[in-house]
């Protein structure tokens, strides 16, 4: 054997052993027995609610994140304002911490005796152990994503068509809109790609602020865990199964969307 | 790359060019810290809240010590794990190849697209109790190491791969053509130059791994002292009601990851430089 095919042999191994057998397990073990229970276990009032839940947070937490995200960029990258440093320096906080202890963070301030909290609650907004709060966390933990993925981009474009077109009279909502935007966009729908699939998945920090009542609090991982720890095998591998091909269908736009963006800058 | 973008003086880049950018600059400060550095800066004044001897008195518990002590060293175990086969899956991907490698490059995302219970529950299904291959890891210190392994994969192959495609190919040909070994080549042409992206990879698997929960709790059985990592521990304390000993141990767990971010900024102003 040439030492090419045994470095070969050795990577592909490792990867067989960690990532594809055990995902590959749990789609055989889940399908075994057929589609039918697979279908009831997910169409449970309490499985339907957890998908239910988890699309209604990443329905607002996505686009939150994508407002937030490119506008900060444009403000790190083309303004002057003092501060900017500061936020680009603190961005990336969020995947630096332990997703328990930005539940536990989150439940500080927004808890009830926390002192946004207490004053929330008193106006009768319940945030943690409710919707507000999975919302909160979601955001917490994938904001960054649009943000590293546009600020760069910005960067790179320069800023001498969007001064052309000002020079030419445009007005500069009609310059972001014709100029900035189009040159940001891939960059944009990575980011989104990726923002939906942490929001989607996100477990630790939602397993903090959730409070995990069945039906009402829990997410669709949150319910996988649920029905694993209730020794319902089944209802766990059909809800990991479904969050698994969202995360391959995730996996399939990031690399639609990475071939677009190398294609546009000409490689 | 296209003549228009030639990079433009600093003074340039940065001038305030949309109207309603101080707003909008107060807008996105506000958000940032009704989200992040608001609920950061209460788990720090909760940790504190008994004076430094709550504090102190908190984080050495041996519960917390073995706590904080496993997720160190297995922390550091894996990122050395990730620094070898993650660099050899990065070679592999760049200058192998086979029938197939897209699909393998696809699937080094994977970990990062799959939610983390997912990942833990599917670890759990061949590595665990009535494991069809025979290996039951579960509840051991070894089972908590392969959910890390998992989750933090892709962090050194995607640091190392856009390097390695940069480097020219020639440059370890000649190396051999003359006479050089295969690991002398990677020692002293291939290393050197992926060392500092290598590095940071390693850095943001190792900071992965400290604060990882949701692939570890299940297959980790959370026995304390033996298995229960650091975010598993103030996960429990959380349950138990005690935010002091909980935001305590989680200022230890915020300082490692501070200071990993300054040193991973520091390795990427090194890289970046020619």
């Amino acid at each position: 054997m040439t030492p090419r095919l045994a470095l070969r042999g050795t990577a592909l191994l490792y990867l067989a052993a960690l990532l594809v057998l055990p995902v590959g397990l749990v789609l055989f073990r889940a399908s075994e027995k057929g589609l039918a229970p697979v279908v009831d276990s997910l169409t449970t009032p309490q499985g339907m609610h957890a998908f239910y839940l988890t699309s209604i947070v990443v329905a607002i937490a996505v686009p939150l994140n994508t407002i937030f995200g490119v506008a900060t960029s444009l403000l790190i990258v083309r303004t002057k304002l003092p501060g900017r440093k500061l936020i680009d320096s603190v961005i990336d906080l969020p995947f630096a911490v332990s997703p328990v202890v930005i539940g536990l963070s989150l439940v500080l301030v927004y808890g009830n005796d926390g002192f946004l909290g207490g004053p929330l609650s008193d106006a009768g907004l319940k945030i943690i152990f409710s919707t507000p709060g999975i919302i909160l966390a979601t955001v917490f933990v994938s904001l960054p994503f649009v943000v590293r993925e546009v600020s760069p981009v910005l960067r790179e474009i320069g800023t001498e068509q969007e001064e052309a077109a000002g020079t030419l009279g445009a007005s500069p909502w009609q310059t972001f809109r014709r100029i900035t935007l189009p040159a940001i966009r891939p960059a944009v729908g990575y980011g989104v790609v990726l923002t939906t699939a942490r929001a989607l998945g996100e477990y630790g920090a939602v397993s903090v602020v959730s409070g995990k009542f069945s039906g009402r609090t829990e997410t669709a991982t949150l319910f996988v865990e649920d029905r694993f720890q209730s020794f319902d095998l089944t209802g766990a591998y059909a809800a990991a199964i479904v969050l698994a091909l969202m995360a391959v269908a995730v996996l399939v736009g990031m690399n639609l969307l990475d071939r677009n963006r190398r294609l546009r800058h000409g490689n | 790359m296209s003549a228009l973008s030639v990079p433009l003086r600093r003074s340039e880049a940065r001038r305030v060019r949309f109207p309603g950018a101080a707003p909008a600059g107060a807008l996105s400060v506000a958000y940032l810290s009704l989200v992040v550095l608001i609920p950061l800066a209460a788990v720090a004044a909760t940790g504190m809240e008994d004076g430094v001897d709550g504090f102190w008195e908190a984080v050495t518990k041996p519960q917390a010590l073995s706590a904080l002590k496993l997720t160190l060293l297995v922390s550091l175990a894996v990122a050395a794990i990730n620094a070898v086969a993650g660099t050899l899956i990065a070679w592999v991907l760049v200058r192998d190849d086979f029938r197939g490698k897209g699909f393998v490059n696809a699937l080094i995302d994977l970990p990062f697209a799959l939610p983390t219970i997912v990942a833990g529950l599917t670890l759990l299904a061949l590595y665990g109790k009535g494991s069809p291959v025979g290996i039951n890891v579960a509840f051991t210190q070894i089972g908590v190491a392969l959910a890390l392994l998992f989750v933090t994969l892709p962090f050194v192959v995607r640091a190392v791969q856009p390097v390695l495609i940069e480097l020219d190919p020639e440059v370890e040909e000649a190396g051999a053509s003359l006479g050089a070994k295969p690991l002398t080549v990677f020692r002293r042409i291939i290393f050197p130059a992926i060392r500092p992206a290598m590095l940071a990879g390693v850095a943001l698997a190792f900071g992965r791994a400290l604060g990882e929960f949701g692939s570890v709790v299940l297959i980790s059985g959370n026995l304390p002292n033996k298995t229960e990592v650091a975010s598993v521990y103030i996960f429990g304390l959380i349950e138990l009601g005690d935010k002091q000993a909980a935001a305590a141990v989680s200022v230890v767990l915020l300082a490692a990851s501070l200071l990993l971010l300054t040193t991973i900024a520091a390795l990427s102003r090194k890289g970046a430089r020619p």
